[in-house]
């Protein structure tokens, strides 16, 4: 965890980790799972609103709780873009992460795999595969999503490949 | 088309006969005519689909389809080729690797191909081989069918156009891999071999699953990132090491936020690494499923230095997998009938080798030692050490089983609940 930011790290602290190992196909283990997932989306979601922070929203998208939609926002040059999310909890999981997608921005940044889907590889895989079970969906959006808006966005603004939706309107309402 | 031309050329000649006979109209006639009958020898080469073969024939005659491959028998090389026709293979992954090896194995004339990939053509895929430029578009499953049926139309193929990682997908692939509708007769699974040519951890970690749940034999296989190294490996559930036997290399080195790679996740690849690659691969499925040869348990390929390593990985007593630890388990319980049959086998090879001495006389007494006895106190325990020797490190083969999940009897634990709180805060 040395080079990450002293911020993230203290969040991270604070997120109730989780102790079922159990995926999807599990049965009542995944649902025991899923109560510890939403325990930690709620703690860090809570924590996030309290320290004025907030930068996300996600919710399941089938009573299973394997298919997850959202948003997400970045505030860059005091102007916020908000990002869909979306994710599937993969079969192997929690052996390995949800591939977090933001498929608005396919084909707008080589830091992504087709679909839409995040690069995690290097900065975040690892992590997850050394705390596996103990991470969930909130540690991925804290430590896989939230520094590749960071590192991303900026990039992404400054060199015109994403507009800012009131940019888009005003050119699109003339 | 071609009565119309022929029809054509008719009213030509009607034309020349009706026409005065002057030299300017004749070549020009002429010329029109020669035009006809090129597009005439032009329709006539279009691509025609062979036929379905019913027999695999070794005779020797250009109109053949298999005289190379029944060839092999006569060489001494495989005892029956034939039996090709029986196997069901499924490729996960119809990328670099995966397409190349289905066109191998379809060339081979193998019996039944299952296809898996939810990818589509790219023109950025043409860098390899198989895929053509007028495929852009179309899924990577349907592509190759097309060009698999047309190669060789004997091969039964099946086309799942899925992502195999999520829930639904999984739950097609485990109940295709189990279908056994192409031979009705056979004991085992629906299929013979799985071979991964994915390009990614969390596929390869689902492909380990299904197999270690199905006791399922697969080959994986990979290319690195750089496209200068690959290899393939062996997977047999419960006898070698699973996918998640040994974690990944990444997983044991540190990682830093700056380490996001600022050039992008766009790997590189090579036509003659992934072609390399693939060869290889089919190469042991052939071996592994015509039974010559020494199959591979694990075959790397260094590009750079041409270094080929091979090695053999044990199943290890404390993988993360479930499955993995049942199928090591029946393993294990199999031994003595392991043990037997490879006994039976040994004492007929020996009954059927010569029957009298060796040797006439043995003037110096000269004994030949068996020495598989010393080999199976080894294999016993890996803890036997010779005397007067001492592991410098504790052994830990006590598993280190997680904490104990204590029931949390906490007030909000209802998972309705819970998602009403969740909602309650998004909507705030």
């Amino acid at each position: 965890m040395e080079g990450w930011d002293p911020n993230t790290k203290s969040t991270l602290t604070q997120i109730p980790l989780l102790t079922t190992k159990a995926g999807p196909r599990d049965g009542a283990a995944w649902t025991q799972r899923l109560k510890e997932e939403y325990k930690a989306l709620i703690a860090y979601t809570g924590m996030n609103k309290s320290n004025d922070n907030d930068w996300f929203r996600i919710s399941a998208a089938n009573p299973e709780g394997t298919r997850w939609t959202g948003k997400c926002w970045y505030v860059y040059n005091l102007l916020k873009y908000e990002f869909d999310l979306q994710f599937d909890i993969p079969v192997t999981y929690p052996a390995t992460a949800p591939e977090l997608e933001l498929p608005e921005l396919d084909g707008k940044t080589h830091k992504m795999y087709r679909g839409g889907k995040i690069c995690l590889t290097v900065h975040f895989k690892p992590l997850w595969a050394k705390n596996c079970p103990r991470f969930g969906i909130a540690h991925a959006l804290c430590l896989g999503l939230a520094p590749w808006l960071a590192a991303e966005v900026p990039i992404l603004v400054d060199s015109g490949m994403i507009k800012h939706k009131d940019d888009v309107s005003t050119s699109s309402d003339l | 088309m071609e009565l119309e031309l022929k029809e054509m050329l008719h009213d030509l000649e009607t034309l020349r006969k009706a026409l005065p006979d002057h030299p300017s109209n004749q070549t020009l006639i002429n010329k029109l005519q020669s035009h006809v009958e090129h597009v005439c020898s032009l329709a006539k080469s279009v691509p025609v689909r062979r036929s379905k073969v019913k027999d695999m024939s070794a005779e020797v005659v250009d109109s053949n389809p298999y005289s190379r491959l029944m060839a092999l028998q006569r060489m001494g090389i495989v005892e029956n080729y034939e039996r090709i026709r029986e196997f069901s293979v499924a490729i996960v992954g119809i990328g670099g690797v995966g397409s190349v090896a289905a066109e191998m194995l379809t060339r081979c004339g193998i019996g039944r191909l299952l296809l898996y990939d939810y990818d589509k053509v790219e023109l950025a895929n043409m860098n390899r081989l198989f895929f053509r430029p007028e495929q852009c578009g179309m899924t990577k499953t349907d592509a190759a069918v097309q060009t698999l049926a047309d190669i060789n139309p004997d091969v039964v193929l099946e086309s799942y156009t899925l992502n195999i990682t999520t829930v639904q997908g999984f739950n097609t692939f485990m109940s295709s891999l189990k279908n056994k509708a192409f031979r009705s007769n056979k004991d085992s699974g629906g299929v013979d071999l799985v071979l991964s040519c994915v390009d990614n951890y969390e596929a390869r970690m689902v492909v380990n699953q299904a197999c270690n749940e199905l006791g399922q034999t697969w080959m994986e296989s990979g290319v690195s990132e750089n496209a200068v190294s690959g290899h393939i490996q062996l997977l047999i559930p419960g006898e070698t090491a699973c996918f998640a036997c040994a974690p990944p290399l990444v997983v044991a080195s540190g990682v830093d936020e700056r380490t996001l790679k600022r050039e992008g996740v766009c790997a590189a690849s090579l036509p003659t690494t992934m072609g390399v690659v693939a060869g290889l691969l089919v190469q042991n499925t052939l071996k592994f499923l015509l039974k010559f040869g020494h199959v591979s348990p694990y075959l790397g390929y260094n590009a750079l230095k041409d270094f080929f390593p091979t090695m053999e990985m044990k199943p290890n007593p404390q993988c993360s997998n479930a499955a993995c630890l049942e199928r090591q388990k029946e393993y294990i319980l199999a031994k003595p009938a392991r043990d037997a049959a490879a006994k039976a086998k040994m004492e007929a090879e020996s009954l059927s080798a010569a029957e009298f001495p060796l040797h006439a006389d043995n003037e110096w007494n000269i004994s030949v030692v068996d020495d598989s006895e010393a080999d199976k106190s080894d294999a016993k325990s890996s803890d036997f050490l010779p005397e007067g020797l001492m592991r410098e490190l504790p052994t830990a083969d006590d598993f280190q089983k997680p904490p104990v999940s204590e029931p949390t009897v906490s007030s909000n634990d209802d998972l309705d609940e819970l998602r009403k709180q969740l909602e309650a805060l998004n909507a705030a």
